[in-house]
């Protein structure tokens, strides 16, 4: 039932957003569109409308891995330095290999991705002050001494400028032929609701699904490659995107509790609608220029999580 | 049987459990007793594999429990950690339904919903069966987790003081329970437990642990005994018959 208004919602917004834009489509031409219109059309904006859902769904789902993964509500790429490893690797990459393809960025950016997640994760389940504040903000800091090595490192290659525009999220440079290595994200998704009901064990902590006779540690590894995969596919091809993964799983959680067999659908839905929202949003107020779709994420974003933590019941732990 | 032998844990250098080799008598309930820091927990987490020991085994029925694959070892052994801090929205019944985790690995057909159902009903739960466990009390959520633990169904029952911030309605609620459990189903219950006298109103035999050594193992009658738990204690204690049960006064 959720679900399929959500699923509707998900349709509504998708459909909406492949006509708006600068070359005027209306839904009567779809059957006579012009060279131009069809081109427009199949070369950005449906490629587009495919990486905000996919962008969405994905930050969203990693969101609620990570915060089972730590024990964590404010747990998320964002949170937790994650995005600012993935973006510490494009970095790494761009110098590498200076005329690399997508596969080898991606490649430097995952590696770092994943052992920066790996010691961060590790340091979360180690320290012996789980407070719901004090875990995130280790994670901020975290992400701030990455984020500073980027700088440090781009200020001496003189890459500082190409890097800012190339990690700040954004959906217009999106297009056929650009943006394909995100359908990587959807085999992982599938993966993590394969594995849903061992993630839900997980967030029950580590005595409960010994106790189940899961296997803990497999399944902590299985949760670090999925969150590094995702981001780092994400970083690479649309940039950072704040707040998705952090507010999107609180208010499913809120509503419809962790039950992830039951919920991630949900997730994902809410993940995608909440994106196609900010980017509708971005390419509209303004029209015919464009607010990028982080600045959008990051002011309505910014709003439900200040209201999440000084307005309910997030659960304390 | 359940048996441990001769079992060490140490933290750095320090030893928290020493070679304690203990004897768990089946079809019956078990209380670890001893002063904080005796070691009670640590010895019940190493036998239930939570905690890897330094030295020694534990056996379940004459195997080393080592030998056994964790998801077997699931069906024969449960362990129930204190849980106050479990933060997790799931519905009493989505918690209780995990308890056949071991059997179907979460896709739950027929039968294992007729026990879930049938756990639930033992606990008397069945009117919150929708609610979530984060707006229940104390002691509805102890009896959640209890439930769960029935559904795991299996014969060997570890608790880490179970009546753990409950009151005493609850605390009596939950240790008739588990007298149930070891009466009518034939499970068998080993708990730690800091109340001495639920201990002995309750329990078949006591293990008493001091400074991470076994220091006594017997039937009630054997074990709640002055002189006995002033060696343990190292507090003085007026032991009396009431109504067919020993009790313990040691307020004053």
């Amino acid at each position: 039932m959720k679900f399929i208004f959500l699923l509707v919602a998900v349709i509504f917004l998708g459909c909406w957003s492949l006509f708006i834009g600068y070359t005027e489509i209306s839904v009567s031409d779809i059957f006579t569109m012009s060279d131009r219109q069809s081109l427009v059309m199949v070369a950005s904006r449906i490629p587009r409308l495919a990486a905000v859902i996919i962008a969405g769904a994905s930050m969203s789902i990693c969101g609620v891995i990570m915060q089972q993964m730590s024990h964590n509500r404010f747990v998320s790429p964002t949170t937790a330095g994650t995005m600012d490893a993935a973006a510490l690797g494009i970095m790494l990459s761009m110098l590498i290999f200076p005329d690399g393809g997508t596969y080898q960025r991606l490649s430097v950016s995952l590696g770092v991705t994943l052992l920066a997640s790996a010691v961060f994760m590790t340091m979360a389940e180690r320290i012996k002050f789980k407070n719901l504040v004090f875990v995130p903000l280790l994670g901020i800091i975290f992400g701030n001494i990455l984020d500073s090595v980027t700088t440090f490192i781009g200020l001496q290659f003189n890459v500082v400028h190409s890097m800012a525009s190339w990690l700040h999220g954004d959906f217009s440079s999106v297009m056929q032929g650009r943006y394909e290595i995100m359908y990587v994200s959807i085999p992982l998704l599938a993966a993590a609701y394969i594995y849903a009901d061992r993630f839900t064990l997980m967030g029950m902590g580590k005595s409960f699904a010994v106790n189940l006779g899961m296997n803990y540690n497999t399944m902590f590894r299985l949760g670090l490659v999925i969150v590094s995969c995702v981001t780092a596919v994400i970083v690479l091809t649309v940039g950072m995107i704040p707040f998705v993964g952090l507010i999107v799983p609180n208010i499913v959680s809120m509503l419809y509790g962790d039950n992830l067999r039951k919920t991630l659908p949900l997730t994902a839905l809410s993940g995608a609608a909440f994106l196609l929202v900010c980017d509708i949003l971005g390419r509209t107020l303004m029209a015919p220029y464009e607010i990028s779709v982080s600045v959008m994420v990051g002011i309505i974003g910014g709003a439900i999580f200040l209201y999440l933590i000084l307005g309910r019941r997030v659960n304390a732990g | 049987m359940m048996r441990t032998e001769n079992i060490s844990k140490f933290y750095d250098e320090k030893a928290v459990v020493e070679g304690v080799s203990v004897d768990i008598p089946k079809g019956k309930i078990t209380s670890f007793i001893g002063s904080n820091g005796a070691g009670k927990s640590t010895l019940l987490s190493v036998m239930s594999r939570l905690i890897k020991q330094s030295g020694g085994k534990v056996y379940l029925e004459g195997t080393p429990v080592t030998d056994i694959e964790d998801s077997e070892l699931a069906k024969r052994v449960s362990i129930l950690k204190q849980s106050s801090h479990i933060n997790i929205r799931l519905t009493v019944r989505e918690l209780v339904s995990f308890g056949r985790f071991p059997y179907s690995g979460g896709r739950l057909t027929q039968e294992d919903e007729d026990i879930v159902s049938r756990a639930i009903g033992y606990m008397d739960l069945m009117e919150s069966e929708n609610n979530y466990i984060d707006t229940l009390s104390g002691g509805q959520r102890q009896r959640a987790f209890i439930a769960m633990i029935i559904a795991q169904d299996t014969d060997y029952v570890l608790l880490d003081e179970p009546l753990n911030n409950l009151d005493m309605k609850h605390s009596v609620q939950i240790m008739k329970t588990l007298r149930r459990l070891t009466d009518e189903l034939g499970k068998t219950v080993v708990l730690v437990i800091h109340d001495i006298n639920f201990a002995s109103c309750y329990s078949d035999y006591i293990a008493a642990l001091k400074d991470g050594k076994l220091a006594g193992f017997g039937t009630v009658e054997q074990m709640i005994e002055s002189g006995i738990l002033k060696d343990i204690f190292g507090m003085d204690f007026d032991v009396r018959e009431m109504n067919g049960s020993r009790i313990c006064l040691y307020y004053t």
